[in-house]
């Protein structure tokens, strides 16, 4: 991540002025050529993923049309397709995970970049990095064993003490469900919004700190009310992109959202998410509606991560660019 | 000092220490993650699990073998199919392309890193499953190797541009041909950071599990040849971890220390090889 994050100088490509011939001789044009088809596969790679996704949705998408995002029926013997209790797990669990993961990634990002010495800073980053790569069925082994009995026996008993009057937290307590969801989701996506926020934050440049420290503002003042505005676009595009991930992620959150597709206001009662549908039922759909309906929920997916992740490049490029050139912290 | 200030001073020592608090608690995660694989894992990993095939349902013992190799075929696949695309490709990003294809490249490279990897399932199915009616080997690398391929192109693209122009016109200057300067200046100087981005590239498809599901599958015994389904490592800690079984638990979460710590190792070798430095000094 910290690897592919940090701008380089470019170098342009370097023109000579031989004659096509003595291009050609040496060999040039050859690897041009060859080059070129492998960079244009990555385009027709691409264009051929949309495509697929698109073709395959065709029948799924003339016989419900709307309907598919409105309707709640997901009957295979029946052949009827709605998709919105996969649509709304989806997004109830990624906001649940966003709750828990911004104020503490951002948290932990100040501290990082505001507070800790470059040696300690950069230590933890290193942590934070691993973090990032453990595979997402390892977090779904955690969240079967750890997560799902502390939630049952602990965790969502407590909230129904507490806030029990909200209709969010009634119901029984299963253990598997949205909230369980939303939690494993959350310490997945923590280490993006640390890492991308750590580094817009860092892009600040020093002057903004001085200038509010001689004012007299105290450390905390600075950093909340010059620094972190500063970096708000860039913050944003981490939240982006972090939500990117929680909505495409799958096996962590097959494994302890419970696999039932209602729609209850509680988030303790079990779900589904799109992901976790295909990635339950796309093997052994037989019937080419069916399977259909489920390519168009993985184009559903698929549009949604786009534009997010759209979304966050932008706004992350136009943080670090207005910051970098400056002086560090 | 007036009560304003001293309380200033107390949130900005109250907000700091709870940031110290916030970073406390997401790195301790990275330790309870590997607390627990190790404490779980370390007691059920035997020379079994790395040279039995999977016990039958009911009988305890047995080993994941055939995962174990399974997942060495799949990453074979994906490392041939994503590396010679993303690197080249990046060669002629970074040494060939104009503003434009560059652009467009990039973009599509984009766009497939940020597509859910269950979809990237769904594409290999319909390309690779449908048409030949199998669940393969193939399949499954196929699959991981598309993912691979924008975490390749776009790393190295940015060590090759990151070589500095100096010794590029040093080399035309000698009169080396495009080619020539490539082969002997460009890629050698930038090779260490071409490294670091095939593994980690590598490491990342490693542990993926959305894509193999129905492009792999599973196989409870050994898989011949590249067309049949096969067993997998993270596919293998999605069953066992989700069946009925005290003794597959245990097995999975054996595999589960085996393929995190395959992939930490390659990560944090990655990163001391990139921390030496590229090869040559930046201009």
């Amino acid at each position: 991540m910290s690897a592919s994050s940090t701008t380089l100088p470019s170098a342009g490509p370097v023109l000579g002025s031989r004659s096509f011939l003595s291009r050609l001789r040496e060999g040039d044009e050859i690897v041009r050529l060859i080059t070129f088809l492998f960079a244009a596969s990555v385009v027709l790679i691409t264009i051929l993923l949309v495509f697929e996704l698109w073709q395959g949705s065709a029948l799924a998408r003339h016989k419900f049309g709307f309907a598919f995002f409105r309707t709640s029926v997901w009957d295979p013997v029946f052949e009827q397709f709605g998709g919105l209790p996969f649509i709304y797990g989806t997004l109830v669990t990624s906001a649940v995970s966003l709750l828990i993961a911004v104020p503490l990634g951002i948290g932990a990002a100040i501290f990082l970049a505001e507070l800790a010495p470059a040696r300690v800073s950069d230590t933890l980053e290193f942590f934070i990095d691993l973090l990032a790569a453990v595979p997402s069925v390892i977090y779904g082994v955690l969240g079967v064993f750890i997560v799902v009995p502390l939630m049952r026996v602990y965790v969502q008993p407590a909230l129904k003490n507490t806030l029990g009057f909200l209709p969010l937290f009634q119901g029984p307590a299963y253990g598997v469900g949205f909230l369980t969801a939303g939690v494993v989701l959350a310490i997945m996506v923590i280490p993006y919004i640390i890492s991308v926020s750590r580094e817009v934050l860092l892009s600040v440049p020093r002057d903004q700190r001085e200038a509010a420290l001689a004012l007299g503002s105290t450390r905390w003042e600075s950093t909340w009310k010059v620094v972190v505005p500063f970096a708000r676009t860039g913050i944003m595009g981490s939240i982006f992109l972090a939500l990117a991930r929680a909505l495409g992620e799958t096996m962590a959150v097959t494994m302890v959202i419970g696999n039932t597709p209602t729609i209850r206001a509680s988030l303790f009662s079990p779900g589904y998410s799109i992901a976790a549908v295909i990635a339950n039922e796309f093997a052994e759909a037989s019937g080419e509606l069916y399977t259909q309906s489920l390519i168009e929920l993985g184009l559903v997916l698929f549009l949604l991560t786009f534009i997010l992740n759209g979304l966050a490049r932008i706004l992350i490029l136009t943080t670090s660019q207005r910051g970098s050139g400056m002086g560090n912290a | 000092m007036n009560p304003r200030l001293r309380w200033r001073k107390f949130v900005s020592n109250f907000m700091l220490t709870m940031t110290g608090c916030c970073a406390f608690v997401a790195v301790s995660v990275l330790f309870v993650i590997l607390g627990y694989l190790v404490y779980h894992g370390g007691i059920s990993i035997n020379w079994n699990f790395f040279t039995k095939l999977p016990a039958p349902v009911g009988e305890t013992g047995g080993g994941m073998a055939n995962a174990i190799v399974g997942s060495a075929k799949l990453l074979l696949v994906a490392t041939l199919i994503g590396v010679p695309i993303g690197f080249l490709g990046a060669i002629y990003l970074a040494e060939f392309s104009g503003s434009k294809v560059a652009f467009v490249v990039r973009y599509a490279a984009d766009l497939l890193n940020g597509a859910p990897s269950i979809v990237i399932g769904m594409f290999a199915f319909a390309l690779v499953v449908h048409p030949f009616k199998h669940f393969s080997t193939l399949a499954g690398g196929f699959a991981l190797g598309i993912m691979m391929i924008p975490i390749t192109l776009r790393s190295t693209e940015q060590f090759l541009l990151a070589v500095p122009r100096t010794l590029r016109e040093g080399a035309m200057a000698l009169g080396a041909s495009k080619w020539k300067t490539i082969q002997t200046v460009i890629v050698p100087a930038a090779y260490r950071g071409i490294l670091t981005a095939i593994l980690l590239a590598f490491a990342r498809v490693a542990g993926e599990t959305a894509p193999l599901i129905f492009t792999a599958l599973g196989n409870q015994y050994w898989s011949h040849g590249w067309t049949e389904p096969t067993a997998s490592l993270p596919v293998m800690i999605y069953n066992y971890a989700l069946s009925a079984y005290d003794d597959w638990h245990r097995q999975a979460w054996a595999a589960g220390l085996v393929l995190l710590g395959l992939i930490l190792i390659i990560n944090i070798v990655a990163r001391a090889i990139l921390s030496r430095g590229i090869s040559v000094p930046r201009a």
